[in-house]
């Protein structure tokens, strides 16, 4: 009997908004607990929240992004429930009336093309952090997070497969950089994914008894976790039984999900209006001025890169996956004037050093002007390529100034004929047996002499230049 | 010195004039406070050296012309539940017994900006919630007209402490009839505003879409002079409306010529006493001597107006009273097993028996299968009796009626019958989920000397005119003028 998974997924993401969203505490990550907190946004009695514009403008910026309706008219309302970490017993969010409606996300998975559909993005506060003492047996509150903004997106429930999800996860979050409106990292949960999932047998058109995955950190997470809990219900049906409705957190450690609360126990979040805050409301100058503010997303990009600088397809798409690395590569090339000399460095040198690092681009040292400035200094010979490789794997790591270093550090090439012709001949001098080698066909043995020569110009040789003079003096 | 015929303008030009210090007029309302309030029980809180120390301030302030505002100088009492920073704010609840919060309400910044001095933090129903001044967890207050009977609430303390002279002018809230209703029991000037007229940041929520704040003083005058200070669009509070108010006091002229008052006929029904409708009435005929039309109107939904200010009041207040849960501030219960216990252990012993009937009744309105039933419904009912209103202010510029359908009743009797007490609230509740201004004037007494008070109601934004209408009326009248013997009576 061949299964078919069915999901739909709610994202949290963190608005990258420098103040809270009903109070102006600032919304850093860390913190000493309880310092990014005031009497608002911990909801001390009497005080009230006023809504942070930019919020809006963020989360109608995402809509838009999305191919979303913007609901001109929206409110927020109140989730009551009582918990420690939020300090009102209630979160204020949107169930109503919420900023965006029907949305589209287009995803690509091994060439096939396929639209998520958006049912809604809306916007929340977050709520604290409780810390376990197992020591003292004691929980401690946490507040600097209450109030930082939210938006989550709700999406139909239009994945079939995990890859499909994480195709759709990447051009979220590819979409949000680009917006500027959140830094999408999953490890500090500034963006957070809940996987609603259910079973059906291929073919049906009615949907199995969801599920719904809390907790999942990353996208390797992610994709693990769909493919255990699918494997789970896929069991539990195959066995006589049924799949429980009920919310299932991922222990990324062990590599299994564990129930939490099932529906009867669900909570009764009593939403209403929320009386404290008047609706929004959007004018036509309001969306225009966010509409008129969208940048040129991943996929335009890609083209133009394409079309104007003449990039491989392969090369440009990988470069326009993370906003961080085509403002790089843009910042770079109008520097340096020379979009295929970046692209190239981008693809090799950059992607292998990301890699072994396991870094961020937005996280790396590197800048636009030290690349422009290895690129200048390689065509103008003044360095080769692979001192301009050493070079940029420590400017990888530190700020440099590149042109200092090279000149402090005497690393120019040397290419003057008089000075090599010196180094070749003391080289052949030195090494009569791979002269001789040579001399009677070994050619692989200049290879070797090449080697002498560049070690005594301590690798600053000219290789057009040694190559030349030593050929002509083996010739 | 007695200062306790004087009105706080009148109290504030003697100050200002030089004829009388600061801290005599504080010492005076001190000393008042520590003859009376052992019988009347109008104060929670009593500031006397924070209120020395303040009034030495003030003078200087006044001498060197730092404060201009008719109120520089005038001892002022505050309802315990806007938040004075440092300073007890308890909303009369055992749960917020030790209370002090790091921040003032707007109001009270505005106040100290003017130069008022605040003399102590006043009794009251607990957060706000009753209408007798008898559910507050420290003891109830006395009305001073009659220390047997009730002073009204929810701002007991307020009303009861101006009419005893125990405060020259205090600010309570109103969030179904709690400034309007004591003012009218205990004769004195009850204002509430149009909502969003003056901040709500501080005020401690009971129902955030209908409390506002506002003065209770001995005439309108003073009720002017007061929305003069406190009034306007405060960038805290996104509720509060971004007008440009009038000046409140200045445009006081007495005159009523031409006034249009309606006088609604559902309002003059069964329920009411025959002494409160007769005085009602009497208003509307002192108005007309002296140039106002007279109308009566039909407006039939005011009978909804109860049930549905009960459930739109207690579903908020569910919400707004859940943070108190004894994790962060104020009162926890001692033994508790774990989170749910402390949760249900603290808010069992934390909140009085009238507290806990409006979150359930609240909690209740909003739960799935009864949201659409009972909290929809209501605010579907509130939008008609906007509505109703709003065609009554296209005929009229005021509309006359009842604060309280009868005078203060005895202590204890509201208690017993809770759905009798929350029916008496009919003529006021309405004017909160309208959002309009209202003002209770002292308009004669029943068979046993209690005062009456007339309501006049405006249109949103037409404080300015229903002032005007109390003003004229007290300028035609003494019955405001009349104070309680200060001991009370025995009866």
């Amino acid at each position: 009997m061949a299964w078919e998974t069915v999901m739909g997924l709610e994202v949290h993401v963190e608005l990258a908004t420098k103040s809270k969203i009903f109070c102006s505490c600032t919304t850093e990550f860390g913190g000493e607990p309880n310092t990014h907190c005031c009497p608002i946004c911990t909801g001390m009695p009497g005080t009230l929240p006023v809504v942070n514009k930019q919020v809006v403008n963020y989360a109608m910026k995402a809509g838009m992004a999305l191919n979303c309706e913007i609901t001109r008219y929206n409110k927020f309302d109140r989730k009551n429930y009582f918990y420690p970490d939020l300090p009102k017993a209630y979160q204020i969010s949107q169930l109503y009336l919420p900023i965006c409606r029907n949305g589209r996300v287009p995803i690509e998975v091994d060439g096939i093309k396929k639209d998520i559909r958006i049912h809604e993005i809306h916007m929340e506060e977050d709520a604290g952090k409780l810390i376990h003492d197992d020591f003292n047996d004691e929980t401690k509150c946490d507040y600097n997070r209450c109030g930082v903004p939210l938006i989550e997106i709700v999406s139909e429930p239009d994945f079939r497969s995990a890859d499909e999800v994480i195709a759709y996860l990447e051009k979220l979050k590819s979409t949000l950089e680009y917006l500027g409106v959140s830094d999408c990292k999953m490890q500090e949960g500034s963006m957070r994914a809940d996987v609603n999932l259910s079973v059906r047998q291929a073919g049906s058109e009615e949907f199995g008894t969801r599920t719904e995955m809390k907790n999942l950190n990353s996208f390797k997470a992610i994709a693990k976790a769909i493919n255990y809990e699918a494997k789970r219900q896929i069991d539990v049906i195959e066995r006589g039984g049924k799949v429980v409705q009920e919310t299932r957190r991922w222990d990324d450690n062990k590599d299994k999900s564990y129930a939490m609360r099932s529906k009867e126990n669900a909570e009764d979040y009593r939403y209403f209006p929320e009386p404290d805050i008047p609706p929004i409301e959007i004018d036509d100058d309001w969306y225009n001025a966010n509409l008129a503010s969208l940048p040129e997303f991943a996929d335009a990009k890609r083209a133009r890169y394409v079309s104007e600088f003449g990039l491989p397809e392969y090369d440009a798409g990988i470069i326009t996956t993370q906003k961080a690395l085509a403002d790089f590569f843009e910042e770079t090339t109008a520097i340096c004037g020379k979009p295929k000399e970046v692209s190239n460095w981008i693809m090799g040198e950059l992607m292998r050093l990301l890699g072994e690092n396991d870094a961020e681009t937005k996280d790396m040292k590197l800048t636009p002007k030290a690349l422009a400035t290895l690129i200048e200094l390689v065509e103008k010979k003044t360095i080769n390529r692979n001192k301009a490789k050493e070079i940029f794997a420590i400017a990888f790591k530190e700020d440099l100034d590149v042109a200092k270093y090279v000149k402090d550090n005497n690393l120019e090439q040397v290419s003057d004929e008089g000075l090599v012709k010196e180094i070749v001949d003391k080289v052949i001098e030195n090494n009569p047996q791979a002269v001789d080698d040579y001399k009677s066909g070994n050619k692989k043995a200049i290879g070797f002499l090449m080697g002498q020569c560049m070690k005594e110009l301590k690798g600053k040789g000219d290789p057009g230049v040694v190559n030349k003079l030593l050929s002509a003096a083996l010739a | 010195m007695d200062i306790s015929n004087l009105t706080a303008v009148e109290l504030g030009a003697k100050i200002k004039a030089g004829e009388l210090t600061v801290k005599e007029a504080v010492e005076a309302a001190l000393e008042s406070i520590e003859q009376k309030d052992g019988e009347i029980n109008a104060y929670i809180t009593v500031l006397k050296e924070e209120a020395l120390a303040r009034a030495n301030e003030v003078q200087r302030g006044i001498d060197s012309g730092k404060y201009t505002s008719p109120l520089a100088g005038v001892p002022i009492a505050i309802k315990d539940n806007i938040s004075t920073k440092g300073i007890k704010t308890t909303c009369a609840s055992k749960i917020l017994g030790d209370f002090k919060p790091p921040y003032n309400a707007t109001v009270i910044d505005k106040l100290n900006e003017a130069g008022a001095v605040i003399v102590g933090k006043l009794n009251m129903d607990e957060f706000a919630m009753g209408s007798a001044g008898e559910t507050s967890y420290y003891e109830p207050t006395k009305n001073p007209w009659d220390t047997s009977r009730v002073p009204g609430g929810s701002s007991s303390g307020a009303a009861a402490a101006v009419a005893a002279g125990e405060a020259v002018c205090a600010l309570g809230s109103d969030t179904g009839g709690s400034i309007r209703q004591p003012a009218s029991f205990c004769g004195v000037t009850g204002f509430k505003p149009t909502y969003g007229a003056v901040s709500r940041y501080g005020l401690i929520a009971y129902a955030s879409s209908l409390d506002q704040i506002g003065p209770v003083a001995k005439d309108a005058a003073d009720c002017a002079a007061i929305l003069d200070v406190i009034c306007g669009r405060d960038e805290m509070d996104g509720t509060s409306l971004d007008y440009e108010h009038p000046k409140y006091f200045d445009s006081l002229t007495g005159e009523v010529g031409g006034l249009k008052i309606g006088i609604p006929t559902q309002c003059y029904g069964d329920g009411l006493d025959k002494d409160v409708k007769s005085a009602v009435l009497g208003v509307a005929e002192t108005l007309k001597s002296n140039g106002a039309e007279v109308e009566e109107f039909d407006m039939p939904i005011i009978d909804y107006a109860v049930p549905t200010y009960y459930i739109i009041a207690a579903a908020e207040a569910s919400s707004n009273l859940s943070r108190f849960d004894g994790v962060k501030y104020g009162f926890r219960a001692e033994e508790f097993e774990d989170l749910t216990d402390l949760y249900m252990a603290t808010r069992s012993e934390g909140f009085g028996d009238e507290v806990k009937r409006r979150i359930m009744l609240g909690a209740f309105a909003l739960s799935t299968g009864y949201y659409d039933a009972y909290y929809k419904k209501a605010l579907q009912v509130k939008a008609l009796i906007k509505r109703a209103f709003d065609e009554a202010f296209e005929k009229y510029d005021i509309v006359l009626f009842p604060a309280a359908p009868t005078t203060a009743p005895k202590l204890g009797e509201s208690l017993d019958n809770p759905l009798k007490t929350y029916l008496s609230d009919i003529y006021t509740v309405s004017v909160n989920l309208a959002g309009l201004p209202g003002i209770s004037v002292p308009c004669g007494f029943d068979g046993n000397g209690m005062p009456i008070g007339a309501q006049l109601v405006g249109a949103p934004l037409s404080d300015a005119k229903i002032l005007n209408a109390a003003h004229a009326y007290q300028q035609l009248t003494e019955y405001h003028k009349q104070t309680p013997d200060a001991t009370g009576k025995e009866v």
